[in-house]
């Protein structure tokens, strides 16, 4: 049985008189794919901020286990050691591609830079793999030296997966990852994002609204609530045998996915 | 004899949220075991719960009452217990599932879905190919459709590569949800091969087969499954 | 020679003066970090020397000597004015020799001949911050220092090289300092950029605009960034210097006519007239 790589008990964090997270657990283990659904306002994106350690709980603690199997304490653990992580072991792919990217650096400089930010000083070395991911992402390898600004929207959502899995982390957030794209280019991210995760074995902690991306790739999933997780489970048993009133609710209110 | 997945006291109710928490009872008390190298048809007429008990068998469905237990990697493991984790680790290891209909995955080929569980099992992708590429054309489904997403294939190719998908990871467990539904007599006649060759390997089966011909000729045990009276 | 007695002693009032010595203080303790200080107002608008100005202000004594250069000319309008202000304030003698100097302003060179033991060199600095093209955010270019993540600055590099096939960056070249901090040289030519390394002179740095001082102590390693396979290389333009015919300093190329004919001299004017005066 395998450790989690990520483990968090009894997160509380309010802002004012909203409760933005009651008493919230999680487990992530290595190579799980992991989707929190729930509806804008149901604590999910809160949770990912808690959990990425880029927000600090009232109450509750992340634990966060190294490659060398060392469990670490996220918030206690300073930002230097954070930010090390957040650009080696761990990723995070945000909704909207320019908070993700450098839309003023080339494709092959956005790829290259997390190799550079841990130490890659050869810059033949730097582009062979640059020109790698792109192609693994399904980018023209012409465009390398292209800015991000001249890439369509599914372009750059797959450029900031490339330039995001370019360091083999064990772990990346994703944020509605497929948010604000068309229907045709959604489903060849998500088939893209299933294709990589499962082939590098890395786990994935999905936030998303849409239930038929999280089916398509979630092994478990975490129904939230007003800051609650009211279900959780196996994915396909959570959205075709749903127990709590409000899943039944989601479930239902679903086109056939 | 081995067995490899019975139930104890197995229940099933759903309750409906949205309709005022109507309470749907749809299982009750199934004692069930299924052994190695048995092919257990479920007989009953329609509606008695056979579909409901093939899912929660699966883990599709989480069973209320009772328990269901499965045999896996030399061990008796309570499936009905077993959290998420272990549900996948008992699917990808020792339970299979094939359904009526194929859940198609964008842009992936009718050969990778079938190759896809192999893989997981930890065999090469070589051989995993080789041997999805061999079940594939067993089902006559012609080699240049392999390559193919099978989204614009018909159902009847559609319910081949879910079959070859179901046979190609060998599982010592198998679920058969009308297999051979939408298939002429040809393919009929490829999918009882496939099922006698299973039970030959020692593979236990448990199946829903509408077809009577094809359930004479695979099942070797019929399991009743009751209907059950209405709740007040 | 006496200074002005309508001024305090090097224009600036003794509490500046000393809270920029700590300033200075601090920079040196911590090689290349960017120490932030009270600029005062000069009698003179920023990008004129502000920041170096105020440095050399608070270091000088009375029995020091000072050159001070601009683009490596002794005899330019900043250079000459900045020269005649502390003669005036300070009272203290002055050269063009940068063997004599103590105390060496400049803006945009190192001069040719080493600097020893015992001699400051004061940086006139326009912009501190290397980063500052690359992360428009101060709080964010502040934690990137802290945290010695200067990942960015190399996908710089790496963009040169995409782009022109080598580093483009002639001026202003990004250097580590003590393997440590990154930071901005000043806009000296990348050809100086060597010179900084292991040098036996102070290196003080100032910025008025941005109110920022920085330090390289002596013998200090400084590094200038490049790529295992693209190493850096130091620009010089392949020509000879038309007065001395010097083949190893830093040159400008003069435009000498309207038919557009050019030639190449010395960008530093002392290194130059060293060499011809003694055939003179």
């Amino acid at each position: 049985m395998s450790f989690p790589l990520l483990e968090a008990q009894g997160l509380i964090l309010r802002f004012g008189t909203t409760t933005a997270l009651d008493d919230v657990g999680i487990a992530v283990h290595p190579g799980e794919v992991v989707a929190i659904v729930g509806e804008s306002g149901s604590g999910k994106s809160t949770l990912l901020r808690v959990l990425s350690g880029q927000l600090v709980p009232a109450a509750g603690q992340v634990t966060y286990r190294d490659a060398q199997g060392q469990p670490h304490l996220l918030h206690e653990m300073g930002e230097a050691a954070l930010r090390r992580l957040m650009r080696t072991d761990w990723g995070f792919v945000h909704q909207n591609a320019r908070d993700g990217l450098r839309m003023g650096v080339s494709a092959g400089g956005n790829v290259g830079e997390r190799l550079m930010a841990i130490g890659a000083r050869h810059y033949g070395d730097i582009r062979a793999q640059a020109t790698e991911w792109l192609r693994r992402v399904e980018i023209d390898e012409a465009r390398i030296d292209h800015l991000p600004r001249t890439f369509s929207g599914g372009m750059q959502q797959r450029l900031q997966i490339a330039r995001t899995l370019v360091s083999r982390p064990r772990l990346v957030f994703m944020d509605e990852p497929t948010g604000g794209l068309d229907v045709s280019v959604q489903a060849r991210l998500l088939d893209l994002i299933r294709g990589l995760a499962s082939e590098l074995n890395i786990a994935v902690l999905l936030v998303t609204h849409d239930i038929a991306a999280a089916r398509l790739l979630a092994h478990r999933l975490m129904v939230m609530r007003h800051g609650r997780v009211v279900e959780q489970g196996l994915t396909d048993r959570v959205l075709d045998d749903p127990q709590h009133p409000y899943t039944q609710l989601l479930v239902s209110s679903v086109l056939a996915a | 004899m081995t067995r490899l997945l019975w139930t104890e006291g197995l229940g099933k109710t759903f309750q409906l949220h949205l309709q005022g928490g109507l309470r749907m009872p749809v299982l009750e008390n199934v004692q069930m075991v299924v052994e190695a190298g048995e092919c257990l048809a479920l007989s009953g007429p329609s509606g008695a719960g056979k579909s409901t008990l093939m899912r929660c068998l699966y883990g599709n469905y989480g069973a209320d009452h009772g328990r269901i237990w499965i045999r896996h990697e030399g061990a008796d493991l309570e499936l009905s217990a077993a959290d998420a984790r272990a549900v996948r680790e008992v699917r990808r290891r020792s339970l299979g599932y094939v359904s009526q209909f194929l859940r198609v995955i964008p842009r992936v080929s009718a050969l990778d879905i079938v190759a896809e569980p192999v893989i997981a099992q930890g065999v090469a992708r070589a051989e995993a190919l080789r041997r999805a590429s061999e079940l594939l054309i067993r089902l006559n489904l012609p080699e240049r459709l392999h390559g193919l997403p099978p989204a614009t294939f018909s159902g009847g190719e559609q319910q081949r590569v879910n079959l070859a998908r179901g046979f190609a990871p060998r599982y010592s467990v198998m679920l058969l949800d009308e297999p051979t539904a939408s298939l002429d007599a040809a393919n009929r006649e490829a999918v009882i091969q496939l099922v006698q060759e299973a039970r030959a390997a020692g593979t236990a089966l448990v199946g829903i087969f509408h077809d009577t011909d094809v359930r004479d000729r695979v099942a070797t045990r019929l399991f009743h499954v009751q209907p059950i009276r209405e709740a007040a | 020679m006496s200074h002005d007695p309508g001024y305090n002693f090097a224009y600036l009032d003794e509490g500046t003066k000393r809270m920029i010595r700590r300033t200075l203080l601090k920079a040196v303790a911590i090689p290349g970090h960017q120490v932030p200080f009270g600029a005062r107002e000069m009698p003179l608008p920023y990008g004129w020397g502000t920041g170096g100005i105020q440095v050399t202000a608070s270091i000088l004594g009375r029995d020091d000597t000072l050159k001070v250069i601009d683009q490596g000319a002794d005899d330019t309008t900043n250079a000459v004015s900045i020269r005649r202000f502390f003669a005036r304030v300070a009272g203290v003698r002055t050269t063009t020799r940068t063997a004599e100097a103590t105390v060496i302003q400049t803006r945009h060179r190192i001069p040719e001949a080493p600097l020893r033991e015992g001699q400051v060199i004061v940086y006139q600095v326009p912009m501190p911050e290397p980063l500052f093209r690359l992360e428009p955010r101060l709080a964010e270019t502040r934690r990137m220092h802290a945290l010695a993540d200067y990942g960015l600055m190399h996908v710089k590099l790496y963009e040169d090289i995409a782009r022109h096939g080598h580093v483009s960056t002639a001026y202003n070249y990004p250097v580590m300092v003590g393997g440590r901090y990154l930071m901005s040289p000043s806009p000296i030519p990348a050809f100086d950029n060597p010179k900084m390394d292991h040098m036996p002179a102070l290196q003080l740095f100032g910025a008025g605009r941005e109110k920022k001082i920085y330090a390289v102590p002596p013998y200090t390693s400084v590094r200038s960034l490049d790529f295992e396979d693209h190493p850096f290389r130091p620009h010089r333009a392949d020509g000879t210097c038309a007065f001395c015919g010097a083949r190893d300093s830093y040159l400008d190329e003069v435009v000498c006519d309207d038919q557009g004919s050019r030639m190449f001299i010395c960008s530093d004017t002392d290194y130059c007239e060293s060499r011809w005066e003694p055939e003179q």
